[in-house]
């Protein structure tokens, strides 16, 4: 079944191009049924806020986390299908989840809303009884902080990213979606997604090269 | 360590959004584990789902859920936190996970021919199983009804022309028509995950024809 059709590789050398249509973009995303409009200065302050959690304890940054993130976690659930009493406990483990690991987040390789995606979808997993084996893990090397540019840099490129899933024709859009909802099998996803997926590759990668310079 | 071989997007993109099972999550923890370029592509997938966790709209959440969250928080703060999973040995870390240790503690079973295989997982109508195959010998005629993916621990196969060493993974499906054959020299170790339980079938004449081919 050939789900995706635009026909760009993305992650073909080729592909990591300039990203013009990010430029010519309304400054806000049109606001289309069931989506909301991705936040473009909030995505900073939510780094900011999970930093106080990790170093502070601090429950208020914690808080305004919870009101932004929860609302769309369980949206997010229940596009999958979970039921409405397993999704409220399963965003609380999330949100719990997210406190007790703020010491791993890695401003340059993951936004705070990919890393609270990621944690929602283990989390998924494991209600649905499934096992889902994890890589070797990568923690911090001897610097204890981030390159605040590297961060800053991601946080840009996942911007356009969210822009570029926006203007997708809208069945490609939803099969992504559905995809990440967990509502496909492996053998329903096409080679070709459209997405342009190369800079934010690239950014990621020099990321883990950093890290692996220092590990070393 | 050279990698040429690498994770699909279609891969990469079942994994960020959950859709693997066991089995192949273990091939793709794996490779991942030796190759940072596939861990950054998946970081790039896993964006997308970041992005679409943004947009997929608002639930509300029950009036009592932050004091909840926090009460589930206070009481696993007096629990210690599990320690970070490094590589403990030559072994990508999650295979050491499964074995218990190194190569030396896998409980091999004869599968024929000198083959050797030791079965690690199987859910979901996958199974994960560790290959040994010698020098020079075919990996056996098998049955796969759907996904196959194998991944090279040590030595190296050859297919359709290709070689496939360390860190190396072939994907196949139930279409391709393939006979890996382990390189002369050193005997050859992968992880391989099927979608369908893994028969032997008819390998003698397969073996028979790749020693004819020697």
């Amino acid at each position: 079944m050939m789900m995706f059709l635009a026909s760009n590789s993305a992650f073909s050398d080729a592909c990591i191009r300039p990203v013009a249509y990010v430029f010519s973009a309304p400054a806000k995303i049109r606001v289309q049924e069931g989506l909301g409009v991705v936040e473009d200065a909030a995505s900073d302050d939510w780094t900011r806020a999970l930093l106080r959690v990790r170093d502070g304890r601090d429950r208020e940054a914690f808080a305004r986390l919870f009101r932004h993130f929860a609302p769309r976690i369980k949206a997010f659930l229940r596009r999958g299908g979970m039921g409405d009493a397993q999704a409220e406990d399963c965003v609380q483990d999330v949100m719990a989840t997210l406190w007790h690991k703020a010491h791993l987040y890695d401003p340059t390789r993951a936004t705070v809303a990919t890393w609270v995606f990621t944690i929602a979808r283990n989390r998924r997993i494991d209600m649905l009884r499934r096992v889902r084996p994890e890589p070797e893990d990568l923690p911090w090397g001897p610097e204890p902080e981030p390159d605040q540019a590297d961060a800053l840099a991601l946080r840009q490129e996942a911007e356009r990213l969210g822009v570029a899933i926006a203007q997708l024709p809208d069945a490609q859009r939803s099969l992504i979606e559905r995809a990440f909802f967990g509502d496909v099998s492996h053998s329903e996803i096409a080679a070709e997604t459209g997405l342009p997926l190369g800079t934010i590759k690239s950014r990621i990668r020099l990321a883990l090269e950093r890290l692996r310079q220092r590990l070393s | 360590m050279t990698i040429t071989h690498h994770l699909t997007d279609q891969i990469l993109l079942a994994h960020a959004g959950g859709a693997l099972s066991e089995a192949f999550g273990l091939v793709v923890a794996a490779h991942l584990s030796m190759c940072d370029d596939c861990r950054a592509r998946l970081g790039a997938f896993e964006a997308v789902g970041g992005a679409i966790l943004e947009t997929c709209g608002t639930v509300p959440v029950d009036d009592g859920g932050l004091a909840a969250t926090f009460a589930r928080i206070d009481a696993a703060d007096r629990r210690t936190a599990p320690a970070p999973r490094r590589a403990r040995g030559p072994l990508p870390g999650p295979i050491a996970d499964y074995i218990g240790g190194g190569l030396d503690d896998v409980r091999w079973k004869p599968a024929g021919m000198g083959v050797r295989q030791a079965v690690l997982c199987t859910a979901e109508g996958a199974t994960a199983r560790l290959l040994h195959i010698p020098a020079g010998v075919a990996v056996p005629d098998h049955g796969h009804r759907g996904l196959e993916m194998t991944l090279v621990l040590r030595g190296a196969f050859r297919d359709e022309g290709m070689r496939f060493g360390p860190g190396d993974v072939e994907i196949a499906d139930a279409a391709t028509e393939h006979t890996p054959v382990a390189e002369h020299g050193a005997d050859c170790i992968c992880l391989a995950a099927t979608d369908a339980p893994l028969r032997f079938n008819a390998f003698l004449p397969r073996i028979a024809q790749s020693f004819l081919r020697i």
